[in-house]
């Protein structure tokens, strides 16, 4: 019996509340598509605009209402869809003569499993079976402007609508051309697996259909959505798409591409975090190793191609290099501390007798992906073709033909599926400097971040600071203050022109890129009074990005940890304090299962303890609770190379994300975001000392292990009547950390004031030096086989 | 160059490479078998587990010149016609349970668990959370706990 799962067999809490806001029967509302001009059939759709927000606020005898906070109205998600909807219309599906349905999707799959919701997806609304579907990703579109931008949690939210809407009318031009064919009217006329069959048995399959089918001009068509109802595909459970190809080897990553010419090449990188070279003193000689072919000085480091990745690597750590100082060049933890300490803003309501206070630190942590950072490229007579990841292929067209110095469409990007991203995909270090590199080189070249490189020089989640004051009457509580002051987090061109194109639409305007996710992200879902929450940020040199999401895990850390000593306060069990204030009946929904599932509140050994938290983003809710065992017997355990510490023993996750397309899929996402929370609050960070990150590699970055994770995982997917996804690929995270901090103040009576908790303990490991900048591969292998 | 020799996925292979180069590059790079992935390059995050003569080992950290002509190197790729099927059962296990994410460990994480099971086999241990616990591949998209559970469905059909 599998100890996690998608539904559950205990009785449910009763509904307090049945959403009716954003039901505006949207099945039956009329959709425009377009019939593309061809000689096959092309359907395209355009946005229209639909809230799935549940805005009905629950009642409390005592909670103090608060204001609506951004959010609320008008969140992340909003604005990313907005900010496509202009070009959304170029989203085309094409119904092909070998009777597949093929569809180009805009959007980066690293492992979320958009591509298997999307064939989901479009299969539902045109009667096929999801394998008919095929669905690629799609190369950089310019003329998609912000629509090509994979982040935030917002693919599936903001593309089901438009693909529905060209998948229908596809649907329903198939139609007409069948009852045309078979003189049949079209509404006796059935569609199942890509064959539509009329009354007396005549079929025609659609590859025959497409050409009947297609438009001779480009035309608009009303169209009505497939009723939710009559959903057979969406929502139940399905295995994604390239599974076999997984386990069999054959799924092909950006490295595992064979482009002719293209050889491995490898950076070597400055001791300093960005740190570049002046001088190479022993550039001939190394181009004489063996399976060399290139060695070139580019900018941020010396680029070496050879044979084999190996003998590049070797090649690397024999150059000598005049290094200048990178841009933190001397900085350690603590004086970026002091740099946030002194930028912090001020707390505004009165500091009373009976004021709460809470100050809290987050350290860096690194966002790479298990593929470390890479892309091909092949630059040469003027015209560049990329392969790589990439949530943002649009920016990385142009700023890379910008540094090439040729047109933006002399650049062809192909983006290829990543493993893994978190954030860090956003960026395209590797596409632009594999890029400039062939450019010097004159050849195609493989370019691969090492692990050394990818933790050291790579982008990290910011080091922030989060205050919060709360003032807290006899029975309520009046005011809730969060300062949250940050490294900058770096915004990427793609997304920053997104963000900044539609962060007027939210109320207050005009906010700075960083300003307007937070405003537009968090959201404190207690009836708190008086409810402020306030960025800042320092731009300090680093390299740094989102990493499955950017500041609400912070926040709801420190936020979460505030509400348990508020409920203390007021003599309440932190599970019923949130239930009780919990501002919207759907959030208390999620509290109220999630204590049933968790049998909140059973007797637990001393040096344990249960935890709770409630996390409010993407058009959703999720609640948490933990037990964490902090007994020396489970904290001082010895594991090699590894960190142990308390450890989590149990998770019960509850979510509500609105419609789910592929609830298999959504666990699994759930499942990654649990195990990035244990890791966030408990285990992993990077050090920076003397202007590097000293840890090089996974036995010094202490992601979790097997021997971290929870032995038994519980995950909840509520019913919902939203008619439209959420997001999900970050919502695993935020509410877990809150519940484990929750659970480590209660077990230990100890509350943090640092994450991770074992930031400032002894290194288990020697770290590795910064020159040579790659540590050697060890030759033991057949030593430690098993 | 030295040419080296030996068996890989049932065949006998061979390729003029300087001896100190690691059989990860060997395999990736000049043979284009390209199941084992890249994750540190020293034996830590276990993206390259493969078998050799029947035993996880880690190719990252193996000079070509100590693979001997007689020793049976077994990728992902491989791994299925050992047991002469179109999927192992482990393999089959992690389609069954959905497992794989970006799927990028996976051949490493697949490849270890056959080992690790054969292992407790042999010492006579069950397929536990303990044993499980042992094993130090890394998955960064965090679905452990799905990894153990077709761990221990694949077992039951080994």
């Amino acid at each position: 019996m599998p100890n996690h799962r998608a539904t559950t067999t205990r009785s449910r809490p009763r509904r307090e509340h049945t959403s009716t806001f954003g039901r505006s029967d949207l099945s039956r509302r009329r959709f425009l598509g377009y019939v593309v001009a061809g000689t096959t059939l092309v359907a395209a759709a355009e946005f229209t605009r639909e809230t799935v927000f549940d805005a009905t606020p629950s009642a409390s005898a005592f909670a103090v209402p608060s204001a609506p906070q951004t959010p609320e109205v008008y969140d992340l998600l909003d604005v990313i869809r907005d900010s496509a909807r202009p070009t959304a219309n170029l989203i085309r599906i094409k119904v092909n003569r070998d009777n597949t349905v093929s569809f180009a999707l805009p959007r980066s799959d690293n492992g979320q499993g958009i591509i298997t919701s999307t064939q989901m997806i479009i299969a539902e609304e045109m009667g096929l079976d999801p394998d008919q579907v095929v669905v690629t990703l799609a190369d950089a579109r310019p003329e998609l402007v912000f629509n090509q931008l994979t982040g935030g949690s917002s693919t599936t939210f903001s593309t089901f609508t438009p693909i529905r809407v060209a998948a229908a009318l596809a649907q329903g031009r198939l139609l007409d051309a069948a009852s045309a064919e078979l003189r049949q009217d079209r509404d006796v006329l059935s569609s199942r697996q890509g064959l539509i069959t009329g009354p007396n048995g005549a079929s025609l399959p659609f590859g025959e259909l497409t050409t009947k089918a297609a438009a001779p001009v480009t035309q608009a068509v009303e169209v009505v959505l497939k009723e939710r109802e009559k959903f057979t595909i969406i929502g139940k459970p399905r295995t994604k798409s390239d599974a076999l190809a997984m386990v069999t080897g054959k799924k092909k990553f950006t490295t595992d591409l064979q482009i002719a010419g293209a050889l491995p090449t490898v950076l070597c990188r400055a001791p300093d975090l960005n740190g570049f070279p002046r001088a190479v003193a022993n550039l001939d000689a190394v181009r004489t190793m063996p399976g060399i072919t290139d060695v070139v000085k580019v900018d941020g480091g010396v680029a070496v191609r050879g044979n084999t990745f190996g003998q590049c690597i070797d090649a690397v750590n024999a150059l000598e290099v005049t290094w200048a100082k990178g841009t933190v060049h001397g900085a350690d933890d603590d004086s970026v501390l002091n740099e946030l300490r002194a930028a912090e803003l001020p707390l505004v309501a009165p500091k009373l007798p009976g004021s709460l206070e809470g100050d809290f630190v987050f350290y860096f942590r690194s966002n790479s992906s298990l593929e470390t950072n890479c892309a091909i490229a092949d630059v040469r007579e003027g015209r560049a073709t990329i392969w790589g990841p990439s949530k943002s292929p649009i920016a990385a067209q142009a700023e890379i033909a910008k540094k090439l110095g040729i047109p933006q469409n002399a650049v062809t990007f192909h983006v290829q599926e990543g493993g893994g991203s978190f954030g860090r995909k956003l960026f395209f270090d590797a596409a632009e400097e594999a890029a400039l590199v062939s450019q010097a080189m004159g050849k195609p070249v493989k370019l691969m971040w090492t692990r050394s490189d990818d933790s050291r020089q790579g982008r990290t989640h910011p080091m922030a600071t989060c205050r919060i004051r709360a003032n807290v009457t006899a029975d309520a509580v009046t005011s809730f203050e969060i300062r949250h002051t940050s490294v900058a987090t770096e915004v990427n061109p793609g997304l920053s022109e997104a963000i900044t194109a539609a962060a007027t639409k939210a109320p207050g305007g005009n906010l700075t890129v960083s300003e307007s996710i937070f405003e537009t992200t968090q959201v404190t879902p207690y009836n708190f009074g008086a409810s402020t929450r306030f960025l800042n940020e320092v731009d300090m040199g680093f390299n740094t990005s989102s990493m499955r999401n950017i500041y609400s895990p912070d926040v709801a850390t420190a936020r979460e940890l505030m509400v348990d000593q508020i409920a203390a306060k007021l003599g309440k069990d932190p599970y019923e304090f949130r239930s009780e204030f919990a501002k919207q009946a759907r959030w208390k929904a999620v509290l109220d299962r999630v204590a049933q599932e968790a049998d909140w509140g059973r007797s637990m050994p001393d040096g344990t303890a249960q935890g709770i938290g409630l996390h409010v983003e993407y058009k959703g809710a999720a609640a948490c609770v933990v037990e964490l065992d902090c007994r020396p017997a489970t904290v001082n355990r010895k594991i090699r190379q590894a960190r142990t510490g308390p450890r989590v023993t149990k998770v019960t996750y509850v979510v509500d994300v609105g419609l789910v397309i592929n609830p298999r899929g959504l666990e699994g996402q759930m499942m990654g975001g649990i195990n990035d929370a244990l890791a966030m609050t408990l285990t992993s960070s990077l050090h920076l000392d003397d202007g590097h990150f000293v840890e090089a590699s996974w036995d010094n970055y202490f992601y979790t292990r097997q021997w971290n994770t929870p032995p038994e995982m519980n995950i909840v997917i509520m019913d919902s009547d939203a008619p439209e996804p959420g997001g999900a690929g970050e919502f695993g995270i935020a509410a877990t950390c809150g519940a484990i901090a929750c659970a480590y103040a209660r077990a230990t009576g100890t509350v943090p004031t640092y994450f991770p908790l074992d930031h400032k303990d002894p290194l288990p490991f020697t770290p590795y030096p910064t020159s040579p900048p790659v540590p050697p591969s060890p030759t033991n292998g057949l030593q430690t086989t098993f | 160059m030295p040419p080296h020799t030996f068996q890989l996925n049932g065949e006998q292979v061979s390729v003029d490479v300087e001896d100190d180069v690691r059989l990860l590059w060997v395999l990736r790079d000049l043979l284009k078998v390209t199941g084992p992935k890249y994750g540190c390059g020293i034996n830590v995050c276990k993206a390259c587990t493969s078998h050799i003569n029947g035993k996880a080992f880690n190719p990252c950290s193996v000079q070509v010149k100590d693979i001997q002509p007689t020793d049976e190197v077994t990728t992902i790729e491989g791994l299925a016609d050992t047991v002469k099927t179109d999927l192992h059962p482990m393999q089959q296990a992690w389609v069954d349970n959905d497992v794989a994410q970006c799927g990028y460990c996976q051949p490493g994480q697949i490849m270890a668990a056959v080992a690790k099971v054969k292992q407790c086999r042999a010492e006579g241990r069950a397929i536990d959370d303990d044993a499980i616990e042992e094993l130090r591949n890394i998955c960064r998209c965090g679905t452990y706990n799905r990894i153990r559970e077709a761990i221990k469905a694949g077992a039951e059909n080994m």
